[in-house]
C-alpha cells in the first residue's frame, strides 16, 4: 500500500491545476480514491468524518452481490449442460469445476462489456464536466450482468446500459441524481427493444437455441407458470408444477432464470451483509416481501386460475422477487427517503410485482416493472409523509 | 393596433432581412418543436415511418400557410371576441381538404396517418401562430410564418421519423439499408446477429429521440437555455 502511495504523491502534480495533465485529472482522481480516501474534505460546519465514502458503500454491496454472482456463475454453467444435453435431471452438485468455468465463459464477458461501456460512458462525461468518475456506477455495472438471461447477445447489453447510463443518469446530473435505478432501467430497455432475447423459453439456457432434443425447452418457472393464462398451459394444473418444482429447489436456486436471481439462500447472505453494515434499508426490504406475501394470500382468497392459486412463498422464491426487493428496491437514491415512506414504498412494489406477474401473461416477471413504477412515484409518496407530518405538528402546537 | 401595422414601413422589400428571419427563425432557435415545444403529440405519433413524416410535416405546412393568409386578410375583419371560433372554421376546413386530398392519392399513408390528420385541428402550433402571428401581420409576412413554421415541424417530424425508421425497421422510405430482416433468410448485419429494435416503434422512444435533439440543440446554443 505504501508503494502505491508513493506513486500516486509522485504523479499528483501533474494533473493538478495547471500542471502538464490537468484535463485527466478526473480519472486520476478516479482511479487514487478508489484505493485512498480523499484528499479534499468539506471545510466548513461540523462533520463526524469516516472512511465511509460513496465508494466504500458502492464496494460494501458489491461485496454483498458476491454470493449471488458466483452461485450465478454456476447456475448458468449448470443449465448450459442441462440444455446440451436436453436432460433437466442432470445432477446439480457434480462436475463443479467444468460448470464453473462454462459459467464463467458465459458471465465474465457481461460483466466486461457492462463495466467497458457504463465506465467510458462515465468517464466522458466526468471529463466534460470536470468531476471525477462517479461512483455509482461501480454497482450498476455488476446488477446489470446479474439480471441479465444467459443467453443475452453482448452488444445488446452494451447498447442496454449506454442507453440507461445516459438517459436513465447523466442527463439527470449523474449518481444521485437518476430517478430510475440505472441496472432496471436498462432491463426494462432490453425487454421492450428486443423481447425476443429477453423472454421465453430460448434465452436463460446458454445455447438452449441449439439443442435439438424432442420436448426439451428452456423456459422458467415463471414462463410455465405465465402459461397457466393462455389457451395451452405447459402443465396440467399447480400439483403438477409444484412436483416439477420443489419450494426448496427454487429456494437454494437450482432453477433456470436471470444470472443473478435465482439463489434466494444467496440473495439473503447480500440481505445480511447489506442490513449488518447498514447500507440497506431493513424497512423497504421487509415491506416489500411482507407486500408481495399479502397480494399472494390476497390472490389465492379470490381464486380464478391455477397461477394466482400459487402459494405465496412461491411467489417470493421465484424469479426476481428476492433479488428485486435486496439489491434494487433498497438503491438509496431512486427510493423513498422518509421512514414511513420507505414502508409504503416497499408494500405497494411488492404488492404490484405479484400482481404484474398473475395478472398479465404478457409479463411472466412483474418484480421489474413493479420497482421502476415505485421509483417514479418514491417523491409524491415521501411529499405526502412529509405533509402528513407537518400537519400533524402544527396540530400540536395549535393545542398547546 | 391595425393602423399602427398600417402606418409602419410601408413598402418593405418581399424578401427583406426580417422577412427571410421569420423562415429561417424557427429552422432552428426558434423551433415550434424543440424550442417552443408545441405539437410534441403528433410528432411522437406519426414518426414511425419517414414517410409519414414528411407527408403529416406537407400537410401541416399547407395548412399553415394558408390558414396564415386567410387569417391575416380577415384579421380586420374577425370580432376580437370570436376569433377563435373563426381561426378554428378556417383550420377545419383546410384540415378536411387535406384529408380529402391524401384520402384520393395516397390512401395506404392516409390510413397509417388516421385520424392524426384530423388532428392537425388541435395542433398547437397552428393555433398558436394564428393567434401569435397573422392576427397581427399583413398577409405576405404571415406566408413567410406559415413557411418557417411549417418547414421546422416538418424538418423535425422527418429527423426524429429517420432515427425511428432506421433503427425501429432497419429501413429508410422503405428501402433496406442494414439487410433483410426476414427470418430465416437474414442478410447483412442480421446476418451477423443485428436486431431492429422494437423501443423504437414505440412513443416512449420517440418523445426520447425529442429529448435528445433539445438536448444537443441547447447545449450548442446556450441561450435557449430556460433559467427558470
Amino acid at each position: 500500500m505504501k508503494f502505491l502511495e508513493n506513486i500516486v504523491h509522485k504523479m499528483e502534480p501533474k494533473f493538478a491545476k495547471g500542471g502538464k495533465l490537468e484535463k485527466w485529472n478526473p480519472i486520476f482522481e478516479s482511479f487514487t480514491t478508489l484505493a485512498f480516501t480523499p484528499a479534499h474534505v468539506t471545510s466548513k460546519g461540523a462533520h463526524i468524518r469516516d472512511g465511509v465514502d460513496l465508494k466504500r458503500t458502492m464496494m460494501t454491496v458489491i461485496i454483498a452481490l458476491l454470493p449471488c454472482l458466483l452461485f450465478g456463475i454456476y447456475n448458468t454453467g449448470h443449465w448450459e449442460m442441462v440444455a446440451a444435453a436436453g436432460d433437466r435431471s442432470l445432477d446439480f452438485w457434480s462436475n463443479g469445476g467444468d460448470k464453473m468455468i462454462a459459467g464463467l465463459i458465459v458471465v465474465l464477458p457481461l460483466i466486461v462489456v457492462s463495466y467497458g461501456v457504463g465506465l467510458t460512458i462515465e468517464f466522458i462525461f466526468g471529463m466534460k464536466n470536470g468531476h471525477s468518475l462517479h461512483e455509482g456506477f461501480l454497482v450498476s455495472g455488476i446488477l446489470i450482468p446479474l439480471i441479465m438471461p444467459a443467453d443475452v447477445p453482448l452488444w445488446m447489453v452494451g447498447v442496454a446500459t449506454a442507453f440507461a447510463v445516459i438517459i436513465g443518469k447523466e442527463i439527470f446530473g449523474g449518481t444521485g441524481m437518476n430517478i430510475l435505478n440505472v441496472a432496471l432501467l436498462s432491463r426494462a430497455f432490453l425487454f421492450f427493444a428486443y423481447p425476443t432475447s429477453m423472454s421465453g423459453d430460448k434465452v436463460w439456457m446458454a445455447g438452449a437455441e441449439n439443442t435439438d432434443v424432442d420436448g426439451f425447452t428452456g423456459s422458467t418457472a415463471l414462463g410455465d407458470l405465465a402459461s397457466f393464462m393462455s389457451e395451452k398451459p405447459v402443465f396440467e394444473n399447480l400439483e403438477t408444477f409444484t412436483n416439477n418444482y420443489s419450494l426448496s429447489d427454487a429456494i437454494f436456486g437450482y432453477i433456470p432464470g436471470s444470472i443473478g436471481e435465482t439463489s434466494v439462500i444467496a440473495i439473503l447472505i447480500g440481505a445480511a451483509i447489506l442490513l449488518i453494515t447498514g447500507i440497506g434499508s431493513l424497512r423497504i426490504m421487509a415491506s416489500f416481501f411482507a407486500g408481495g406475501l399479502l397480494m399472494g394470500l390476497l390472490m389465492n382468497a379470490v381464486g380464478g386460475n391455477d397461477y394466482i392459486m400459487l402459494p405465496p412463498l412461491y411467489h417470493i422464491a421465484l424469479g426476481g422477487f428476492a433479488f428485486g426487493a435486496v439489491f434494487m428496491a433498497t438503491d438509496p437514491v431512486t427510493a423513498s427517503q422518509t421512514a414511513t415512506g420507505k414502508i409504503i414504498y416497499g408494500l405497494i412494489g411488492g404488492m404490484l410485482a405479484i400482481l404484474i406477474r398473475v395478472l398479465n401473461p404478457a409479463y411472466p416477471e412483474g418484480v421489474m416493472l413493479a420497482i421502476l413504477f415505485m421509483n417514479v412515484m418514491a417523491p409524491i409518496i415521501d411529499h405526502y409523509v412529509v405533509q402528513a407530518n407537518i400537519k400533524r405538528r402544527l396540530k400540536r402546537l395549535k393545542t398547546t | 393596433m391595425s393602423e399602427e401595422v398600417k402606418s409602419k414601413a410601408p413598402s418593405e422589400p418581399l424578401f427583406s432581412k426580417k422577412n427571410r428571419a421569420l423562415v429561417t427563425d424557427p429552422l432552428t432557435d426558434n423551433n415550434p418543436v424543440t424550442v417552443q415545444v408545441l405539437g410534441i403529440c403528433s410528432a411522437l405519433a406519426i414518426t414511425v415511418q419517414v414517410e409519414q413524416g414528411i407527408v403529416m410535416g406537407l400537410a401541416v405546412l399547407f395548412v399553415l400557410v394558408l390558414g396564415n393568409l386567410i387569417i391575416s386578410l380577415m384579421r380586420n375583419l374577425i370580432p376580437s371576441r370570436i376569433r377563435i371560433i373563426v381561426q378554428l372554421v378556417v383550420v377545419a376546413a383546410l384540415v378536411i381538404i387535406v384529408n380529402e386530398v391524401l384520402k384520393a392519392f395516397l390512401p395506404d399513408v392516409s390510413e397509417k396517418l388516421s385520424v392524426f390528420v384530423g388532428l392537425i385541428i388541435t395542433n398547437c402550433i397552428i393555433m398558436g401562430r394564428f393567434e401569435a402571428f397573422a392576427m397581427a401581420n399583413k398577409p405576405w409576412p404571415s406566408i413567410m410564418d406559415g413557411i418557417g413554421n411549417g418547414l421546422g415541424y416538418a424538418g423535425l417530424l422527418v429527423l426524429v421519423a429517420v432515427f425511428r425508421e432506421l433503427f425501429g425497421s432497419g429501413t429508410l422510405l422503405g428501402f433496406q439499408i442494414f439487410g433483410n430482416s426476414l427470418p430465416g433468410e437474414e442478410t447483412g448485419l442480421y446476418a451477423m446477429g443485428y436486431m431492429n429494435n422494437n423501443m423504437m416503434i414505440l412513443p416512449p422512444m420517440a418523445l426520447i429521440i425529442v429529448g435528445i435533439i433539445i438536448w444537443v440543440q441547447r447545449s450548442r446554443n446556450k441561450e435557449l437555455i430556460e433559467t427558470h
